[in-house]
């Protein structure tokens, strides 16, 4: 309850320092993302309420953006870079088996809420192509067997 | 309005309109006619449906007569065989991006997509058609969205906005995933700031929002916004 009360105190500061206007809509969006993680149907409903902003407004801009995230995301978070030579170097590759062993669909979380698998566009790491990010580590020069064993060590421990 | 006045030639036509006036204001105020379908008298223009698109000499491109102001000395061409070429591809792009299929529709005969596409002779699309199946909510007492037979004009966000005044409609999403909403992505029934005032469907230049049980040439109704705004200008 007192983490929720705090996240909500971090919110109404960047609020006020918008001064709560209308036209600081996405830097409260990017605000309230990075504070909660994710932005819940309430969430929105609550910036739209303080910007006075229709909600329909503030749901049509959270969903233009592919940088918003409208679900809880998983535990961990896997991210491929898709970028033009992550690609080349066979990242697809890698997604689609990380989505056949995990099964897991990109965009998406696993059924028990532990894996989210994500989509990026170049992370300017190319000389390390293909580049798959595990929660924040950058692995480079990737595998498919080498990714799914770091994963499934990650899987591993947050179950114990 | 500004009491200034520009002179500029359509269609090599002298005309002269007040300062500010869009192409398509001034084309239509002289009796020539430009295709239109998001356009709607009473509504802020947006420039989506790219129909009015017109040629001005000297420039390279084409400008969107609903949005583009007039200016001093301008030739304005809105009729020719390019311009035809374009409208036509435009609405058969229209047609394919989703499910329209006439015979089925509540709005046939009575649609404007429809009545445009046999104006400017489409009688087929040349694009492969997106079967698309999005869904219908039909949760409302007597309003229905098929999002299917939808072309993003938005006049029923505009007409919620400008006109009803609650902005209850809006886009989520973009490109061909672009859907109408209503407030949080609820279904009708659950919209907390809809008045039910059936204003969208009027406004709905095909059969996407309509009234259940009523007969389309009843609801649809493309002058209210511009009768509720001349009213309330007025007092």
């Amino acid at each position: 309850m007192s983490k929720e009360d705090n996240r909500r105190m971090l919110l109404e500061k960047a609020l006020k320092e918008y001064d709560f206007q209308a036209s600081a809509l996405l830097e409260i969006l990017h605000k309230a993302q990075s504070i909660y993680g994710y932005l819940s149907k309430d969430l929105l409903m609550d910036i739209a309420q303080s910007l006075h902003l229709p909600p329909s407004t503030v749901f049509g801009v959270a969903t233009f953006y592919s940088f918003f995230n409208l679900t809880k995301p998983g535990e961990h978070i896997v991210t491929g870079c898709l970028g033009t030579a992550c690609y080349v170097k066979g990242s697809e590759q890698i997604m689609q088996a990380i989505e056949r062993e995990f099964n897991v669909k990109r965009g998406g979380t696993t059924a028990d809420g532990k894996l989210s698998l994500f989509v990026t566009r170049c992370i300017g790491a190319c000389a390390l192509s293909p580049a798959i990010i595990v929660d924040d580590e950058v692995i480079g020069k990737a595998t498919k067997e080498v990714v799914i064993e770091r994963i499934k060590q990650l899987l591993g421990g947050s179950n114990q | 309005m500004s009491a200034l006045t520009v002179k500029l030639k359509i269609d090599n036509i002298e005309v002269e309109v007040p300062e500010g006036t869009t192409i398509l204001k001034a084309a239509r105020d002289n009796g020539i006619e430009i295709p239109t379908l998001c356009s709607l008298e009473g509504l802020t223009n947006y420039g989506g449906c790219r129909l009015c698109l017109v040629e001005v000499k000297g420039a390279p491109k084409l400008f969107p007569a609903c949005t583009t102001p007039v200016s001093a000395g301008m030739e304005v061409i809105t009729n020719s065989e390019q311009l035809r070429e374009y409208r036509k591809m435009t609405i058969q792009l229209l047609l394919s991006e989703r499910t329209h299929v006439c015979s089925v529709c509540v709005a046939n005969d009575h649609c404007e997509l429809q009545s445009l596409a046999n104006k400017l002779g489409v009688d087929h699309s040349i694009f492969e058609r997106n079967w698309t199946r999005k869904e219908i909510d039909s949760s409302h007492d007597f309003l229905v969205i098929d999002r299917n037979r939808c072309i993003l004009c938005t006049r029923c966000i505009r007409v919620c906005d400008e006109i009803e005044g609650v902005h209850t409609l809006d886009l989520k999403q973009r490109g061909r995933k672009a859907e109408v909403i209503m407030d949080l992505d609820e279904d009708w029934v659950n919209s907390c700031s809809c008045t039910s005032c059936r204003k969208c469907a009027k406004v709905c230049p095909v059969g996407a929002i309509y009234i259940e049980g009523e007969p389309i040439t009843r609801t649809k109704n493309k002058d209210v916004a511009e009768f509720i705004l001349t009213r309330r200008q007025r007092k």
